[in-house]
């Protein structure tokens, strides 16, 4: 099974919850990190790294020898990553969404493959569990190809088995960064907090993720504060809220030292084993749904 | 003859300068000598979510220009505008298209250089 753990708004306390599951869960896990513009889930799991390497997207690179300025490739690109100067050919690197378009289209074959460093992928092992992660290179402004080669890592690497249950560490935001991260996740939890900003993103949250048609519930964290909006919203909504994290400054506290909140008092790792639960039982309730 | 090209916000030459060279509305395409001059739509280039200054570089450079007056050119637009040999002239905001074309005429303009374009540090 797979769950992401999302949010509209950020700072809401996705790695938070996140750092807890993964560290109480019971069954073989994998957890991943997607946030791969500011990755600090490892802060937590303290994971052991056995492997590091670069992650490259194709970009084109032009003979200007073989190009006769027709335009295909610069009329072509919905991006202007290449572009035709009356005789001059300009490639953007950094612009490029490596869709291969314009070396496909050349008539000439003036257009081979070059690459673009995306960022770095780590991959390692905490407890007796997997651990991975992606980090976007300072520079670049596309995250959504390094979060899908960190995705693709997950079929590619052997110690992966198909039971082996993943747990993604989404990007904040409803953009394209975190649909990229949720897009074949079994489950979707979205952690909020009961303020106004908290209400306005989730709602954004929802409304991004309804197409990707797939069961979703609502961690709140920092429960007692603002008002309750939240939870009127979550009904109408049909969002089951799975557990409440209190808001208060001992787990505030722990968190700021890089602990697992879950480690950190009965009460916690009580609540998050109940979490655990209400994610199994909204899995298994879209299945049986579907099954009928 | 030299033909330039100046973003525009409408299609006469009583229109006020675009300031924005990528997304400005139009370009007007000018010959200084006798100030005869086409209109070219950049609606396409405005509605692009990213491209919008290479786009109006490729369009300017197709109505084989020698220079482009505008407010302000991003570092990629320059870039492609350089390329293209054209030469930029930015800061013309808040008058006429008739009077950018007259201060170019009258030869007091300062072409900008690559270095002062801005852009992310490499």
């Amino acid at each position: 099974m797979k769950i992401s753990i999302a949010s509209g708004k950020g700072g809401t306390g996705k790695t938070m919850v996140t750092a807890s599951l993964a560290t109480i869960w019971r069954r073989p896990l994998v957890a991943v990190d997607l946030d791969v513009e500011e990755p600090n889930l490892h802060l937590f799991l303290k994971p052991s790294i056995s492997d590091q390497w670069a992650a490259f997207m194709e970009v084109p690179k032009v003979d200007e020898s073989r190009c006769d300025f027709c335009r295909q490739c610069s009329d072509l690109c919905q991006f202007k990553a290449i572009s035709v100067l009356n005789s001059v050919v300009m490639v953007f690197t950094e612009m490029c969404h490596g869709c291969g378009g314009c070396i496909a289209v050349c008539p000439k074959k003036a257009i081979t493959s070059d690459h673009r460093m995306l960022g770095e992928i780590s991959l390692g092992t905490f407890q007796t569990k997997g651990f991975l992660m992606g980090r976007l290179r300072v520079g670049e402004s596309m995250s959504p190809p390094l979060i899908k080669k960190v995705l693709e890592e997950l079929s590619c690497q052997k110690i992966f088995s198909d039971k082996t249950d993943v747990l993604i560490d989404a990007p904040p935001g409803v953009s394209c960064p975190a649909v990229s991260a949720v897009i074949e996740s079994d489950v979707i939890v979205l952690v909020t907090e009961p303020t106004p900003f908290g209400l306005f993103d989730l709602r954004l949250a929802q409304q991004a993720f309804i197409p990707l048609d797939k069961p979703m519930g609502v961690v709140i964290n920092r429960a007692g504060i603002g008002n309750n909006a939240i939870y009127q919203f979550c009904k109408k909504a049909q969002l089951p809220v799975l557990a409440e994290i209190p808001y208060q400054r001992s787990i505030a506290e722990a968190y700021s030292k890089g602990l697992v909140i879950a480690r950190n008092s009965k009460k916690m790792s009580n609540l998050f084993f109940q979490l655990t639960k209400a994610i199994f039982r909204l899995a298994a309730s879209e299945l049986k749904v579907q099954h009928a | 003859m030299t033909k330039i090209a100046i973003s525009s916000e409408g299609p006469t030459l009583l229109d006020q300068v675009d300031p924005r060279f990528g997304r400005a509305a139009g370009f007007i395409i000018a010959d200084p000598e006798d100030m005869t001059s086409t209109y070219i739509d950049n609606g396409a280039s405005q509605a692009r979510a990213q491209g919008a200054g290479i786009q109006a570089a490729e369009t300017v450079a197709r109505h084989d220009v020698s220079a482009v007056l505008t407010g302000y050119v991003g570092p990629k637009a320059f870039q492609a505008l350089s390329a293209a040999g054209i030469k930029v002239a930015q800061d013309f905001g808040n008058i006429s298209v008739k009077e950018a074309i007259e201060r170019y005429n009258q030869g007091n303009i300062a072409w900008v250089k690559l270095s002062q374009t801005k852009g992310p540090r490499r």
